[in-house]
């Protein structure tokens, strides 16, 4: 039983009856009305009074170079996070994402470490994340285990592959070369790694909403069964998304590894929830079914702003967690708090 | 009663021994009794854990900010310590578990009332008590010589051999075993787990049931933060860090389905114990700690995939779903 089909009962019952959120709405308003009233439009209205906040509390923050370097807290964590939009939308979760970054990363240290250049670790980096995404995808749609469970138990696995490999030691001997992806910028202040971010905006958003792969993930996320008939080939389409989302951790990991420009088994630890965070706050159902990739843009934009704000503030690291954390639960509470009063 | 059949407790029970067996053939003092009490009193938090997880797990959510929550009542716990030394054990325990207590009424509220979906609660709720541990304690330590003699003792005491440490997964064994099988609180969370809208029409509250599991989820973490802070006699803020896998660990290879509604008291114990003897044998069978983290990750993946091909059939579902159930079961 997947993720989606138990909450999802959960969330039908009859003592806690709303309206399904995904339901179709009545086509009577126009189309601005919708788009003002969209979850993108709060969101936006959000990421605007952080970046004015920002302005007044800082004088180090309105700078290109300060702006320039806020892009980095996010530009890694959302590249996983359009494919893990797509991945649960479709109704699964993965949770191992960061493990898939440690051990792709300690691969490509090891490579490294032996002698290879640039080429060869970036295809080992992608090639590592495509593994693990296809041992993922593998245990959930060929044995039908929840994801959820698998992915927890991979986290644990591709770690610790990481750490059996590394133990407390550390590879540092990347080539030259390999700095760009992270370090390198593409001309002023615009990074490599914010064009790939961008780029890979355009093409997700493409592919969730223009393609027919796009429709078939909704579909799979809304009724997997329903899908199964209209000739949908539901395993299929989980199994693509878990590569997607291994390949994409496999970016991640070559951009982060690069801009570090070392590796430890424990790196980007952790990072697997603020990656599902962020997708949350971008307006996808954790339920499965629906949600939007300029939604998952914002939800970038406003946890790196956030984040890049409070540090230039100079609020620890920890305390700032308190933010994105209260941000996650509040901004989902409020619009069904403000129902409920409707009611 | 069941004959002895190979139900997943049995099949468990099996696997822990075969694990004591190996261990056994290289280092034969592993499985002499006061060492097996050691391991049973080193694993007793995540049994504590555990249980509460259970619980949470049976209703079909899930509690991720367990880790979180007994860091922040152990570091509570330990604060108050050093500005009353001499408050009596009682009562710091009291604290404990009401402070868990609210703490996971905090999770409990927000699935309860708004029917946000549990992962994305704990989620921010995780995050969120680690923060505050971090602001009320400054991201100082409270070592062991600010700790009073009295609030570290407490877990050590021993009674009949064994130490209070165990004592308390001893207790918290039997009354969630006693609570999930002979009352109609511990019913109604299996009902809830194995089918939502049935339970509701048999009167069930179902929102309120889960709130109920997160209470008690809650809870327990807090009993486990004092004795984990207590023991240890350290309080930090990442203490326990990423404890709340193992937790769920402990439960998926203990045999409850992550869908709800199915598992045991038994099962969840031996579950937890399996891991604790995995982390325990490593470094007495000279392999390094590095390999707990793939080894128990292993074991998970194995335990889930055995648990599905078992099937959920062999749950105590109460339950069935309305076209089964004029079947003959």
């Amino acid at each position: 039983m997947s993720l989606s089909d138990t909450a999802r009962t959960q969330g039908a019952t009859p003592a806690t009856q709303r309206r399904d959120p995904r339901q179709i709405p009545d086509r009577l308003t126009t189309r601005g009305q919708r788009v003002l009233k969209s979850w993108e439009a709060l969101l936006l209205l959000v990421g605007i009074a952080i970046f004015v906040a920002n302005c007044f509390a800082s004088p180090y923050f309105l700078s290109p170079w300060s702006l320039s370097d806020a892009t980095f807290n996010f530009t890694e964590k959302a590249m996983i996070a359009f494919a893990m939009a797509l991945l649960i939308i479709s109704g699964e979760i993965d949770l191992s994402v960061a493990a898939i970054i440690a051990l792709a990363s300690t691969a490509m240290g090891a490579a490294a470490t032996a002698g290879f250049g640039t080429p060869v670790l970036v295809g080992i980096g992608l090639g590592t994340g495509l593994l693990c995404g296809a041992f993922n995808g593998v245990l959930v749609t060929r044995l039908g285990l929840p994801s959820i469970v698998v992915t927890i138990g991979t986290m644990s696995l591709f770690r610790g592959l990481s750490y059996i490999v590394l133990g407390d030691g550390a590879y540092r001997g990347y080539p030259d070369g390999f700095a760009f992806f992270g370090q390198g910028y593409v001309f002023w202040v615009v990074s490599f790694e914010f064009v790939l971010f961008a780029v890979l905006a355009v093409i997700f958003t493409v592919l969730l909403h223009k393609t027919n792969f796009g429709r078939a993930v909704f579909s799979v996320g809304n009724n997997a069964t329903a899908a199964l008939f209209s000739g949908i080939r539901v395993p299929r389409v989980k199994m693509i998304l878990f590569l997607l989302t291994g390949l994409m951790s496999g970016v991640a990991a070559i951009c982060l590894t690069s801009r570090l420009g070392s590796t430890r088994p424990s790196i980007g630890l952790g990072m697997e929830l603020e990656v599902v965070t962020m997708v949350v706050l971008g307006g996808v159902s954790i339920l499965g079914g629906s949600g939007s990739i300029p939604g998952i843009v914002i939800a970038a934009f406003v946890l790196g702003l956030l984040t890049f704000g409070l540090g230039l503030l100079n609020v620890p690291g920890i305390v700032i967690s308190i933010f994105t954390g209260a941000l996650l639960i509040g901004v989902i509470a409020l619009p069904r708090l403000i129902a409920k009063g409707r009611r | 009663m069941i004959p002895l059949r190979l139900t997943r407790e049995v099949l468990l029970a099996f696997a822990l021994l075969v694990l004591l067996a190996l261990v056994a053939t290289r280092f034969p003092g592993f499985v002499a009794p006061s060492n097996l009490a050691a391991v049973f009193n080193d694993t007793s938090a995540l049994i504590i854990l555990a249980l509460g997880q259970f619980i949470v797990i049976l209703t079909r959510c899930i509690d991720l900010s367990v880790a979180a929550n007994l860091a922040l009542t152990g570091m509570v716990c330990a604060l108050l310590n050093t500005v009353a030394p001499d408050l009596p054990i009682v009562v710091t325990l009291a604290l404990a578990l009401a402070l868990g207590a609210t703490l996971g009424a905090v999770n409990g509220f927000f699935v309860w009332k708004l029917d946000i979906p549990p992962i994305v609660v704990t989620l921010g709720t995780m995050v969120i008590f680690r923060g505050i541990i971090f602001l009320i304690s400054d991201g100082q330590w409270v070592n062991a010589h600010e700790m009073s003699a009295r609030f570290t003792a407490f877990p050590r005491y021993e009674m009949l051999g064994i130490p209070m440490l165990s004592w308390c997964a001893v207790l918290v064994i039997a009354l969630v075993y006693l609570m999930v099988t002979r009352t109609s609180l511990g019913r109604s969370f299996f009902a809830v787990g194995g089918n939502p809208h049935a339970a509701v029409y048999t009167g069930i509250d179902v929102g309120r049931t889960q709130f109920l599991a997160f209470v008690i989820s809650g809870t327990l973490a807090g009993l486990a933060g004092y004795l984990w802070v207590a023991r240890y006699a350290v309080a930090y803020v990442d203490i326990a860090g990423g404890f709340e896998l193992d937790v769920v660990a402990a439960c998926v290879i203990g045999g409850a389905a992550i869908s709800g509604g199915a598992g045991s008291v038994v099962g969840i114990v031996l579950g937890a114990l399996f891991l604790g003897v995995i982390k325990n044998a490593l470094p007495v069978v000279d392999i390094s700690p590095f390999w707990q983290l793939a080894i128990s990750g292993s074991a998970i993946i194995i335990a889930v995939a055995l648990n599905a091909r078992s099937g959920r059939a062999k749950g105590r579902i109460i339950l069935r779903k309305a076209e089964h159930a004029h079947e003959p079961v």
